[in-house]
């Protein structure tokens, strides 16, 4: 996007189009728009929490069965530990995603044109395929157990979940430390070079530190968006909070009045989890802000 | 790599001849012949898109040559077996925008290249360093970071960055024009006094003043060819091109 | 035509490659009505998430602090959410209480999971876009929008003739980004039996043992979808896009 300066003196509309025009490159690498969050949406939720398990309780009337306040609170731990599971996997396709994805970035502006091509194939291919179904192609075409020497080890639904997660965030932080790097002005790399360091050299120590910044935000942005996409494990039957949240639902007789609190309290834990990281990401954003 | 064997000091240091270029279908540079004696300084002057920014960046092998031959200390700059590294070492080179590396200090900036290029001893390098920004009136701003320096104290850094690897050559590519007119002094000033301790310079440069005071030779080009030169004493006054004059007319 | 569904079945007999939906007559249908329903379900959750987005970003644009609050509620609750969780609680909260009709013997819901998948994604593919439809009108200069009353115009006609081409100019890269996450997006409506591209594939492959064959071809014509839509919006980008303008 830097070195295409709109050129007439009619640009009244260019400053705030330009700034859109980053915001989606930083979007499309970044995975989403800065948010502007207010801390009363908690609130919201939690009214329309009580509201629906209120009317969910309106409902059955006078039981001489649990009622859907106590039901949901004794299953909380149990969800908890679904949630936990959800977080794990979260953090394991983030690490394996970003060490990855560095490496596939850093491979896109290779010198070699099959090293550059190669790469850039497997980022476009991973991160324009639905997250979906590259968690089907590695939950079925995995093996379950693999064989080292004379050990047998069983490889587990989770970890073949973070697996699968792990590619798309791959491709995309490909993508970011790609748009970091070009996003450094080339005269960054002239004056490096015309002091005699070596291509090695000045990518290590003067364009990647310069990155480092302004690769945070959308990274951030990324672990955001893989948390809330870790519940499609559940389809699979790896059981975490959505597996467990209708393990539970069967439990309870699947009774309709229990569906609503149920899936709520689901979403306001991943809300409540998600909402600091989004704030957090877009404080961070702001003070990064590249003044070119 | 020294100077190639058979180089001497009476030879020009800097032999471009012949020389062009062009990005696609745009020609660039059409048959630039120029020659530079040691301890010369060269003023390239002409209108925007004249070739003369390409032309120094070709000097240290940034943009390749596509006919024609450079020689710097009798190397041949589009030799293929050509170490770009060693080159660059002997050629220092100065932007318009600066670029200094704004994650260090100006101290940091200044002896990053000789530490990690030349592997030279770190207490040597900083002592070394603390005199160029010194040589450069820049004493006390060491530990600034680029954010905090002025233009023309960032150019002033930049300077004696490239000075930090001990070049046989300078090259100064319009440093002054993204300048305030304040400080545009202060960097001329650090560059007359570089001219007159016997350092090679090319500048291509706006400056028709200070390219009067300092040059030995000036060079006029106009869209890829060496339209004039001379001696700035006859090359002002007595310009035989029609371009140059309407050119000179234009600034002076 | 038949002559190259014949080579595939030649594929198999030969050399154990079984892509069974060209050779198949049943399974070539199933699959392409799979395919459609993928396309038709883009279709109907583009066009509502971007009516959801015009109305969200005109009432985000409201005098009423009250009205700008439940907007913000909503684009900030389903985009901090996963939207497979907000697909369930339409689906199955919200869908236990919707009235069926007599279908001949059984009660079905007049929302089917067809529907509901609609429902579900159109809101949460909307609430990017209302903020995307905000960014784009306010990047039209309030001088502009003088200038266009000070000739005459109806605050109306100035929405209708100036600012609404020059915010969809600016929106559009935006807009055609959240296309493509949509398209990614409706392989969700798995999870509630809809039978889109991901759904009939998974069909196939349990009846035809052929996983690895299916997983190629899902994802060849996912990135190929994928592929042409990002190549038709970047040519309509280029189309309608004003020189000097923008970025």
């Amino acid at each position: 996007m830097s070195g295409t300066r709109p050129t007439t003196d009619l640009a009244v509309l260019t400053p705030a189009a330009d700034r859109l025009a980053r915001a989606v490159e930083a979007e499309r690498s970044g995975g989403g728009f800065a948010l502007r969050l207010r801390a009363r949406h908690g609130v919201w939720l939690g009214i329309a929490f009580l509201l629906a398990a209120g009317a969910a309780e309106a409902q059955i009337g006078p039981l001489p069965d649990q009622g859907v306040f106590a039901t949901l609170w004794r299953w909380i731990p149990f969800l908890l530990k679904g949630f936990t599971l959800n977080l794990i996997i979260s953090f394991g396709a983030m690490a394996i995603g970003t060490a990855l994805g560095a490496v596939l970035g850093l491979a896109q502006i290779s010198l070699l044109p099959p090293v550059r091509v190669g790469s850039w194939i497997a980022t476009q291919f991973f991160r324009n395929s639905p997250w979906l179904v590259l968690l089907f192609a590695i939950m079925l075409l995995f093996p379950y157990e693999i064989r080292i020497g004379d050990a047998i080890i069983p490889i587990p639904d989770w970890v073949k979940a973070v697996i699968g997660f792990s590619l798309p965030i791959m491709a995309n932080i490909s993508e970011v430390v790609r748009g970091a790097v070009q996003s450094i002005p080339s005269g960054q790399w002239e004056s490096a070079e015309s002091l005699a360091f070596s291509r090695r050299q000045t990518l290590w120590m003067i364009i990647l530190p310069q990155c480092i910044k302004r690769m945070i935000p959308p990274w951030m942005n990324w672990y955001a968006i893989l948390t809330m996409a870790t519940p499609l494990a559940s389809i699979l039957g790896v059981e975490e909070a959505v597996n467990l949240t209708q393990q539970a639902l069967v439990a309870e007789d699947s009774r309709t009045e229990l569906l609503a609190p149920f899936y709520l309290f689901l979403l306001i834990i991943f809300f409540l989890y998600c909402y600091p990281i989004a704030r957090l990401t877009q404080r961070l954003e702001r003070r990064f802000t590249v003044k070119n | 790599m020294g100077a190639s064997a058979g180089w001497t000091a009476d030879q020009p240091i800097v032999a471009i001849k012949d020389v062009h270029k062009s990005f696609g279908a745009l020609k660039v540079l059409e048959g630039v012949t120029i020659d530079v004696a040691k301890g010369e300084v060269i003023c390239i002057i002409g209108p925007s898109g004249s070739g003369k920014s390409t032309l120094l960046r070709c000097i240290n092998a940034l943009i390749p040559i596509d006919g024609g031959s450079i020689k710097v200390e009798g190397q041949e700059v589009r030799d293929p077996a050509l170490d770009k590294l060693e080159l660059r070492k002997k050629v220092g080179m100065v932007f318009q925008q600066y670029n200094l590396f704004p994650h260090k200090t100006a101290l940091e900036n200044v002896m990053m290249a000789p530490i990690h290029v030349l592997k030279q001893d770190r207490i040597e390098v900083e002592t070394r360093a603390y005199a160029l920004m010194a040589k450069v009136r820049l004493e006390g701003k060491e530990g600034s970071y680029p954010g905090e320096l002025s233009g023309g104290q960032q150019q002033r850094v930049a300077i004696a960055r490239s000075l930090a690897m001990n070049p046989d050559i300078m090259l100064f590519d319009e440093v002054t024009a993204a300048l305030d007119p304040e400080t545009v002094k202060e960097v001329l000033v650090t560059i007359r006094d570089l001219a007159e301790e016997g350092m090679t310079c090319l500048l291509v440069t706006h400056e028709m003043g200070f390219a009067r005071e300092i040059a030995d030779h000036i060079y006029f080009t106009d869209r890829g060819v060496i339209v004039e030169h001379g001696p700035p004493a006859t090359f002002f006054t007595e310009a035989s091109d029609p371009r140059t004059r309407e050119f000179l007319s234009q600034i002076l | 035509m038949d002559a190259v569904y014949e080579w595939f079945r030649w594929l198999y007999d030969q050399h154990g490659i079984n892509l069974v939906i060209f050779y198949e007559p049943y399974e070539r249908e199933r699959f392409v009505s799979g395919l459609m329903t993928t396309i038709y379900l883009s279709l109907a959750c583009l066009f509502f998430s971007f009516i959801i987005g015009v109305v969200g970003a005109w009432l985000q644009g409201s005098r009423l602090r009250f009205t700008r609050q439940i907007v913000q509620g909503y684009i900030q609750f389903f985009r901090n959410t996963p939207p497979l969780i907000q697909l369930y609680f339409f689906y199955f909260a919200l869908g236990v209480y919707t009235p069926s009709y007599d279908a001949g013997g059984w009660r079905e819901p007049i929302i089917g999971s067809f529907g509901w998948a609609v429902i579900s994604l159109s809101f949460f593919a909307g609430a990017f876009n209302v903020e995307i439809f905000r960014a784009g009108i306010e990047a039209v200069p309030s001088a502009t929008i003088e200038a266009a009353e000070s000739l005459g115009y109806s605050r109306l006609k100035t929405y209708i003739h100036v600012v609404l081409p020059l915010a969809f100019r600016v929106s559009l890269p935006a807009l055609n980004n959240n296309l493509v996450n949509l398209v990614k997006t409706t392989t969700l409506a798995y999870a509630i039996a809809v039978p889109e591209m991901m759904y009939t594939a998974n069909q196939i492959w349990s009846d035809n043992v052929n996983v690895p064959e299916m997983m190629v071809v899902l994802f060849l014509v996912y990135i190929v979808l994928v592929g042409l839509l990002v190549w038709g919006m970047h040519r309509w980008e280029r189309a309608i896009r004003i020189p000097g303008y923008g970025a």
